[in-house]
């Protein structure tokens, strides 16, 4: 029974993971693994090297004019993404002005980036700048309609420039829409659970196209007369309602989570209706869904591109037209511009879904998943 | 504040309404105009004559609606300036009106929307590769000011495939797009002469002519000048040719809102001009030389000799103005669809009526 010494014995044999062993384990380790390890490897032989060919190791990456993509089997046309990529970014803005846009940007990212990172001083003060002061600044300085600023109408914003404006109104609008809809479903009040219930499903019920479509052509028909929305701000109050409506939805999958008990507990503490949402239910229920709100997020960024049927140039609608620029019509220029704008929205999608998951990651100290 | 749902739900509300009140503020201010316009277009007594270049002047600048984007005849460059032959007659009209080509902003319109800008008035002027037909120009309320461009539909072959003439075509397959009128015109077309053929019909152009480029079909068809800037699309462009047969016609040209006939002059006699110029010769290069020239014709168009530009409400040197702004017609031409520009159109239908073509000028007199 007594401690054996083990300081004599050779080291145990290789139960080290050398990549043999591993992919012997999890790639070979019965007979339809082996066949659908195969298979899955012959996939992406097929698939995988074409890609990089045409992006990478063929492609284009220096050159000024269309001359220099046109060799026989060249791949992407990258002189063509950086001929045009002022288009791309602001469209039809005018160029002396673009600092504006510039400045919005690095404003935008100024207080965006502290407010994702946790543990920073001042929140409440970024949040406020962020929703209140952020937004009239941002408005003022694109549309420029105070003295010193040239006025620039929106019909002139474009590329990702539009996409930005339209998908972030979207997301900061949506949310709290979402929040206060989700509660007024969930109410005991009558009135206010029906108005909630109609409103959540007509715009569900609609396409994003017929809401665009209705916001820009319909709307003025009905509005009195010299009263003219810009069709810009039509579309952003359209995705904003229509976006606001899935996220009603996901934030009651959220509260449905929260068992009666949390609420009527705190209700017995002696905390009013919205102290109760706000400081119990809420916060719990919010954090179950946060892999829902981000995809309803992530699955607006792309809509946005719907904007071209009204006449509104975002990041792929600007693409577009630049492909009809006869000095850039190449072979491989459609597929050069897609894969550009599938790269950009990648990114932007891509980043969104890390930091949701991320900070799944650090709200959730209790349970691992 | 003590509870921060409260304060972010009162926030969030603040920072929306905020943007719903500010955003239309300063937009508001310049879509007020069309609507003004609107008023104006609508009633159909108090369209006076002289109104929309009134505006056009207050505004300062002309609205120009152009297509999303046509290659050598509206399409924005890298730097967004718009070139072609359509946007090219919106700078001949700047010209004209105000002195300099500058003074226009483009409007990019979809084939849905293009009319029901120019009812509304949006725009001023629509210069939109846009054929001109019967009903558009009695139904819809617009007048055709002339023909910027005779297009046409024809077929782009192999050259290999040894197909001379349409007749050559006989039992091909060939590729278009759903829908349009080209869809028609085919059918039309084949069986008019007992000919077979049959269809392969995709969604968007640039389908269509990718399975041209495979070989899924012997021709793809649309309008001649569509052609040109598709055989850029593809692999070998040189391998390929387009056949000189024409089956429809096409004849695009710049239109305006009906009831206003001033307007309407100017943009016909601003098209005049430039043709007019190509038959004097009269170019951007030599305008100055030509001022001083004794031809009473040149006289009358430069505004040496009588007072025509003041009949339409401009100065006398309005067509000078307009050829300084873009050339002539045939300068326009060559600059954006002509030999030396990658779509490589031969003058053709296009050619003046001395040289064989079908651009005939009214004279300035």
């Amino acid at each position: 029974m007594g401690m054996e010494d083990i300081t004599g014995r050779p080291a145990p044999r290789s139960k080290r993971l050398t990549p043999l062993v591993w992919a012997q384990r999890n790639l070979f380790s019965s007979v339809s693994n082996t066949i659908l390890t195969l298979v899955s490897a012959y996939l992406l032989w097929l698939t995988i090297p074409p890609v990089l060919d045409f992006t990478i190791f063929s492609a284009v990456w220096t050159g000024t004019t269309r001359e220099a993509c046109l060799a026989p089997g060249a791949g992407m046309c990258w002189p063509f993404i950086w001929a045009n990529i002022d288009q791309f970014i602001y469209g039809r803005y005018p160029p002396e002005e673009i600092w504006r846009v510039n400045l919005t940007f690095a404003l935008g990212a100024a207080v965006i980036i502290p407010m994702l990172i946790p543990g920073l001083p001042a929140r409440r003060l970024n949040l406020v700048f962020l929703l209140i002061v952020y937004p009239l600044v941002a408005i003022v300085l694109l549309a420029g309609d105070r003295p010193g600023l040239r006025p620039v109408p929106t019909s002139e914003w474009g590329g990702l420039l539009v996409t930005l404006v339209v998908a972030v109104t979207g997301i900061v609008a949506s949310l709290p829409l979402g929040v206060l809809l989700a509660l007024g479903r969930r109410s005991n009040m009558p009135a206010i659970r029906m108005l909630c219930i109609i409103f959540i499903e007509f715009w569900r019920g609609v396409p994003l196209i017929t809401v665009l479509f209705m916001a820009s052509v319909m709307l003025p028909l009905f509005l009195p007369e010299g009263m003219n929305p810009d069709n810009l701000l039509r579309v952003l109050v359209g995705v904003a309602l229509f976006s606001s409506a899935y996220m009603a939805e996901v934030i009651r999958g959220g509260l449905q989570a929260i068992p009666a008990g949390q609420y009527e507990a705190a209700r017995a503490l002696g905390l009013t209706y919205w102290q109760a949402m706000g400081q119990v239910v809420l916060p719990q229920a919010l954090r179950h869904v946060i892999p829902g709100i981000v995809n309803t997020f992530i699955g607006l960024f792309k809509d946005t591109t719907l904007v071209l049927i009204v006449g509104i140039f975002d990041l792929l609608g600007q693409v577009r037209a630049q492909l009809s620029d006869p000095n850039w019509t190449l072979p491989q220029g459609a597929l050069t511009g897609y894969i550009f704008a599938a790269l950009v929205f990648w990114a932007f999608c891509f980043g969104m879904s890390r930091y949701s998951t991320f900070m799944e990651r650090r709200l959730d100290t209790t349970r691992e998943r | 504040m003590k509870n921060p749902a409260v304060a972010l739900v009162i926030g969030i509300l603040i920072g929306v309404g905020g943007l719903y009140f500010f955003l239309p503020y300063d937009p508001l201010a310049r879509v007020e105009r069309p609507a003004a316009s609107t008023a104006t277009a609508e009633d159909g007594e108090r369209a006076v004559a002289g109104d929309t270049l009134r505006r056009v002047r207050q505004r300062g600048f002309i609205q120009c609606g152009v297509s999303q984007g046509l290659p050598g005849f509206s399409s924005p460059d890298e730097r967004g300036r718009w070139s072609g032959i359509d946007a090219d007659f919106c700078r001949a009209l700047s010209g004209a009106i105000f002195g300099n080509p500058n003074q226009v902003r483009f409007r990019p319109l979809s084939a849905k929307d293009r009319f029901t800008a120019l009812q509304s008035g949006e725009i001023d002027i629509l210069s939109r590769n846009t054929t001109w037909t019967m009903s558009r120009d009695t139904q819809l309320g617009f007048n055709f000011v002339g023909v910027t461009y005779y297009d046409g539909q024809s077929f782009m072959v192999r050259k290999a495939a040894g197909i001379e003439t349409t007749a050559d075509l006989a039992g091909a397959t060939i590729c278009t797009e759903t829908g349009t009128t080209t869809e028609l015109n085919l059918a039309d077309y084949f069986r008019g002469r007992r000919l077979s053929y049959r269809v392969l019909s995709f969604e968007k152009n640039d389908e269509a002519i990718v399975a041209y480029d495979r070989g899924r079909c012997d021709a793809y068809t649309t309008d001649a000048s569509g052609l040109y800037a598709m055989r850029l699309k593809l692999a070998d462009p040189d391998a390929n040719a387009i056949l000189s047969e024409i089956i429809s016609k096409e004849p695009l040209g710049p239109a305006v809102r009906q009831g206003d006939p001033q307007w309407e002059d100017i943009a016909r006699w601003t098209l005049n001009a430039l043709l007019e110029a190509e038959e004097l010769g009269i170019t951007s290069e030599n305008l100055d030389e030509m001022l001083e020239s004794d031809n009473p014709r040149m006289k009358r168009l430069l505004g040496r000799e009588g007072a025509y530009g003041s009949t339409v409400g401009l100065n006398n040197d309005w067509a000078a103005n307009a050829i300084r702004a873009v050339g002539n017609y045939g300068e326009m031409f060559e600059r954006n669809v002509g030999k030396n520009t990658p779509l490589g159109i031969a003058r053709g239908q296009n050619a003046l009526w001395t040289e064989g073509g079908l651009q005939y000028a009214a004279p300035v007199r």
